[in-house]
């Protein structure tokens, strides 16, 4: 069974490079471009959704025998709302300015693709090992792509990072990269990024074979 | 402007769910090929906004008002069930409904715009009729989004876009841009 | 339990290799004891806290618009008239409340009272301080807003708040230095943000300094 393989480096891996829940498999948008107005509120949603991953894929892999088929994906569901009710207090509790800057988005964890996909797709059938890996790297990859985003938007925009001024008083902030439009522009400009560069190795991978 | 209004124009442009909130991002981007389709969607989705408005407006009213902690475990599994449920009534009751809606609604049963829309209705503490006005608003809101990136897309089909730039990258692009034409709506409901 | 008997019809209907629909509920209700029980152990672990922070959000916002107030009493509207003991029946947070604030020798300074209308995008709500006698206005504090970073963001920020401190209601929104006690200049650039704070005010002093009039002739403390 899949129990028998082993939990390798790659399981972690997987998730942070060439399956990136984001950039690779574009889930998990909506928190992406919502709260990456400012790096503090992008590592905040980062960790809370870091939080409920590795709960959910810890409970789903080691439930995994006990979880009839036909209910699944409503046990997926519940347990994945009991994190996250779990995630919203906590933050409430720890760090409640950081709360009241994310507010609604906080809750929406629950809906994010990335989470019940890693349950469905992986925590259901693994080992309890390898699905933590899985959920530590696709976190770690969630948490590279908001906080790129976090600080190009948050720098851009208000000069800043993490409140800390950088650019100087004569920098004219592009407001605009902090409001909505500047969330899709700056994902937008990734993506053509990466795929320009996917097709430059692509290209150059054939050009060698062809020489 | 009356209350009513404002919270109906608000989440139909100002704040419109998708460019704004990015709420609804998947069928955003996923389903728009074809305006047809996204018009489709989008009829589907002010349906089941409206069910998912009055269904939290009852949770919160009578069930929820003691225990603020269930709130995202019950809308989840409320929302979820009841769209089943009226998906098997419009089966048997309707087959030309069906056809024309009912693909579409399993798909935007777990969709972040629905469950969007029962965590902003309670944050902000609709009554009744402010929530059918911010449900109907925000699902009209999404069908226009939807709509108009189909268009575009549609249109972008005859384009010759460099070939890195397909796909995503380029739908985020055009996103961008409509993000910001709808900021000239802001300022619309000021006094 | 909301979430238990919601799967009274379970989701996949698809005839399935049979497993016994008592081990469905069973998994269900097992899932939901165990999501029940893990929130309610967090719930209570954290709601002192959360409350307190809570609590000094509000206290916070008083104590700034009211001048630093000796103390304060929480009035609720109940049935069109303010008072400081709701009915048993009714319940607290669906009251809307002001509070009412006081100097050291129990003479009243004002109140504070929170409102909320549409701005430039999204609702702004804020909290200023009233004397109801007179009308004047002790200081305002904006709690939330989505305004342009920048530019409508300047209502949260000095010089523009300090200028809540003294004038007379209603406020006449003004482009240039106030001449009279009603004006209140507004910001350049935030024209729609800075209006709509005046709006806010004037609304909420129209309809609050009648109900604390009568209030406070009806008995102070």
């Amino acid at each position: 069974m899949s129990d028998q393989v082993p939990a390798t480096f790659d399981d972690f891996l997987r998730g942070v490079w060439r399956e990136n829940p984001v950039v690779v498999q574009m889930l998990g948008l909506c928190p992406t471009l919502a709260v990456t107005n400012s790096v503090a509120n992008g590592l905040a949603m980062a960790m809370a959704t870091a939080f409920v991953l590795l709960g959910s894929n810890l409970l789903v892999s080691s439930l995994k025998k006990w979880i009839p088929h036909e209910v699944r994906i409503t046990s997926y569901v519940l347990i994945i709302a009991t994190f996250v009710t779990i995630a919203d207090m906590l933050l409430e509790a720890a760090v409640p300015v950081v709360h009241k800057q994310l507010g609604p988005f906080v809750a929406l964890i629950v809906v994010n693709c990335i989470i019940l996909g890693r349950a469905e797709a992986f925590a259901s059938r693994q080992s309890v090992k390898r699905s933590l890996l899985d959920a530590l790297g696709t976190a770690a990859g969630f948490t590279l792509v908001l906080v790129l985003l976090s600080a190009v938007r948050e720098l851009l925009g208000t000069g800043a990072l993490l409140g800390i001024d950088l650019l100087g008083p004569r920098f004219e902030p592009w407001v605009i990269m902090v409001l909505p439009p500047g969330g899709f522009l700056t994902l937008g400009v990734v993506m053509l990024v990466l795929g320009w560069h996917a097709k430059r190795s692509t290209g150059r991978a054939n050009g060698e074979g062809a020489a | 402007m009356s209350d009513l209004t404002w919270i109906l124009l608000s989440a139909l442009l100002i704040n419109n769910f998708t460019l704004t909130l990015f709420l609804g991002l998947c069928p955003f981007f996923g389903v728009t090929s074809k305006t047809e389709t996204a018009l489709r969607l989008g009829t589907a989705n002010v349906f089941v906004m409206v069910i998912t408005s009055t269904s939290v407006w009852f949770l919160n009213r009578f069930i929820l008002a003691n225990a603020p902690y269930l709130r995202i475990i019950s809308f989840i599994i409320v929302i979820a069930s009841l769209v089943q449920i009226v998906e098997m009534a419009i089966k048997k009751l309707s087959p030309t409904l069906f056809r024309a809606l009912g693909i579409y609604l399993p798909l935007i049963t777990t969709n972040c715009a629905i469950f969007g829309l029962a965590i902003f209705q309670t944050n902000r503490g609709y009554d009744l009729w402010q929530g059918l006005a911010f449900a109907v608003g925000a699902g009209l809101g999404l069908t226009l989004a939807l709509a108009l990136m189909a268009s575009i897309r549609e249109r972008l089909d005859l384009a010759d876009v460099p070939s890195a730039a397909q796909g995503f990258g380029l739908s985020l692009i055009i996103a961008s841009c409509l993000a910001l034409a709808f900021m000239g709506f802001a300022g619309l409901g000021a006094g | 339990m909301s979430a238990g008997h919601a799967h009274g019809a379970p989701p996949e209907m698809e005839p399935a290799p049979a497993v016994p629909s008592w081990r469905l509920l069973a998994t269900l209700g097992f899932a939901g004891a165990l999501a029940g029980g893990l929130i309610v152990t967090v719930y209570s672990a954290t709601l002192p806290r959360i409350e307190a922070h809570r609590a000094e959000l509000v206290e916070s916002a008083v104590r700034e618009v009211l001048k630093a107030p000796a103390r304060w009493d929480t009035l609720y509207l109940e049935g069109g008239v303010l008072t400081k003991t709701p009915s048993a029946g009714a319940d607290r947070r669906q009251l809307e409340r002001v509070f009412l604030g006081y100097t050291a020798s129990d003479s009243v300074i004002g109140a504070a009272v929170t409102a909320g209308e549409p701005g430039f995008s999204d609702v702004i709500s804020l909290i200023f301080g009233l004397e109801p006698t007179r009308g004047t206005l002790l200081g305002m504090k904006v709690l939330a807003h989505k305004e342009t970073p920048g530019l409508g963001d300047k209502i949260e920020k000095t010089p523009f708040t300090s200028r809540f401190d003294g004038p007379a209601t209603p406020l006449r929104g003004v482009k240039s230095a106030p001449s009279t006690p009603n004006d209140l200049q507004t910001i350049t650039g935030a024209t729609i943000s800075s209006r709509t704070v005046v709006n806010i005010i004037n609304n909420a002093t129209s309809r609050w300094q009648p109900l604390l009039q009568a209030y406070l002739r009806g008995g102070t403390p």
